[in-house]
């Protein structure tokens, strides 16, 4: 019982529940921009439990891939397969598995909300991770297109085709990734320099990739209050995504000018606040 | 000082107390007073947020002063345009250059005495009429008793402002830790006087 339960820990770990968890939010949102209220529970059910197997599946079979580049991060060492619990094999298994039965119960339950599915799952695994993250520090565009698939993938199960706000939605969510992953690039700079993963910071200098941080949140804010305003979001709404927009733009402008490595956490936190909250705001 | 997981709960409330003002408080308002009070929550909205994420060291930040300073001016401007027609342009006019010359006195580099005397100044008036002007709106009948509850988060602000004044200026009255303690709790009192005294006025 004890090893089944050591077991679970460590698979749970290699799903990183916190991004999937922030990703499967962000694909209910674009579902119920299009379906709120939401009355079918069993379409929000089948699109909860396949966005989560897909992007879980996705999810292990990177760990799988930059299982030797984890081992070199300090920050990575204590993964599950960096530290021995979880074999190899036993790993690809599992995200394979997973990454099935995600696409395939998505593809069951819409052919184009299945095939946005597994698009993401392959511009994530095949062409991020494998082709371009240890090539280019540009590889994180890539990156950030498969983190837009989720919200496209709700809109077009919730709408029944696409639409500009699903690409809107989509380019929202693409824009806030390097917000994102580039604030975390810069503090753990040390860490993908020992891995020897190329990135903004390491390619362009700190500055240089603050300016591009500060530049993609102001696409992000554009694009999701686009959204919002197509959505047909009550002014009020639009009013709290106007603040919270602002204050992602001037930590991102205060990070410019006044850089500290506090204000970059910040930046880091507040911009996983935003999304959430975005989320949130569609979603009601 | 480390926050306590309750300072984060209230600084959570106070900011999702924030938003609900922005997102059902501010219908049917001037368009300037729907900007000032949006202005004056949405500040209260990401600070309480970015306190909760980042602790109380963000309070060292020096923008601080700036941002705070923009809470009293535009609810002060929003409560002038709303009630005080008359008193409109030369209260926006003083909103404006007063933030203008706070932000001016923090960011070049001054000596003496001005930077704290423009501050005083700015947190005084815009202080004093967020405390006395729905005090007086409330006793005069023009506006529901409940009002006066704006009066109440305005006499708050000055507390806060001040205490925060003292904690800025390297000489606190109050200790750090007391004050650190206080803030949160203030925070959220301040708000929920605000947003019960804008909803039944």
């Amino acid at each position: 019982m004890n090893n089944l339960k050591a077991k679970f820990r460590a698979y749970w770990l290699l799903v990183k529940s916190l991004q999937t968890g922030l990703l499967v939010i962000t694909g209910m949102a674009g579902y119920m921009s299009a379906r709120c209220p939401v009355f079918n529970l069993w379409t929000v059910a089948g699109l909860l439990v396949s966005l989560f197997l897909s992007i879980s599946g996705s999810t292990i079979l990177n760990m799988w891939w930059d299982r030797d580049i984890d081992s070199k991060m300090k920050r990575t060492q204590k993964r599950p397969l960096a530290t021995g619990q979880v074999s190899p094999k036993e790993a690809l298994w599992l995200g394979l598995l997973l990454s099935l039965l995600g696409v395939g119960f998505a593809a069951a339950m819409d052919a184009r909300y299945g095939l946005i599915i597994f698009s993401g799952l392959i511009f994530d695994v095949v062409v991020y991770s494998i082709w371009l993250k240890r090539r280019t520090a540009w590889g994180i565009v890539w990156g950030g297109i498969s983190g837009g698939m989720p919200i496209l993938a709700g809109r077009v199960l919730g709408y029944g085709g696409f639409d500009w706000v699903g690409v809107m939605l989509s380019l929202g969510v693409l824009f806030w990734i390097p917000t994102h992953i580039m604030t975390f690039s810069m503090k753990y700079f040390d860490d993908y320099k020992a891995a020897g993963v190329p990135t903004f910071p390491s390619a362009y200098g700190f500055q240089t990739t603050r300016i591009a941080i500060a530049v993609s949140s102001i696409f992000a804010a554009l694009a999701m209050g686009a959204a919002a305003w197509g959505i047909g979001m009550t002014v009020g709404y639009l009013r709290v995504l106007v603040v919270l927009s602002a204050g992602l733009l001037t930590l991102a402008a205060i990070s410019v000018f006044q850089p500290t490595e506090r204000v970059n956490f910040g930046l880091f936190k507040y911009a996983s606040l935003y999304m959430l909250s975005s989320m949130l705001l569609i979603m009601v | 000082m480390k926050m306590s997981p309750f300072d984060r709960i209230l600084l959570l409330i106070t900011g999702l107390l924030a938003a609900y003002q922005i997102a059902y408080g501010l219908d049917g308002l001037p368009v300037v007073v729907v900007i000032a009070y949006t202005t004056a929550f949405g500040v209260l909205l990401v600070a309480g947020l970015l306190l909760v994420i980042l602790g109380f060291e963000i309070l060292d930040a020096p923008v601080v002063v700036i941002v705070s300073t923009l809470i009293p001016l535009s609810l002060a401007t929003g409560l002038i345009w709303e009630h005080l027609i008359s008193f409109r342009a030369i209260y926006l006019l003083f909103a404006i250059l007063g933030f203008i010359a706070v932000s001016l006195s923090r960011l070049i580099p001054m000596q003496g005495k001005l930077p704290p005397i423009l501050l005083a100044v700015v947190h005084g008036i815009a202080g004093m009429t967020i405390f006395l002007l729905p005090i007086i709106l409330s006793i005069s009948g023009q506006t529901t008793p409940g009002f006066v509850l704006v009066g109440v988060g305005g006499a708050l602000i000055g507390v806060g402002g001040l205490l925060l004044a003292f904690l800025k200026s390297g000489k606190p009255v109050f200790s750090q830790k007391t004050i650190l303690t206080i803030l949160p709790g203030l925070l959220f009192l301040m708000t929920i006087s605000f947003v019960a005294g804008f909803k039944s006025g």
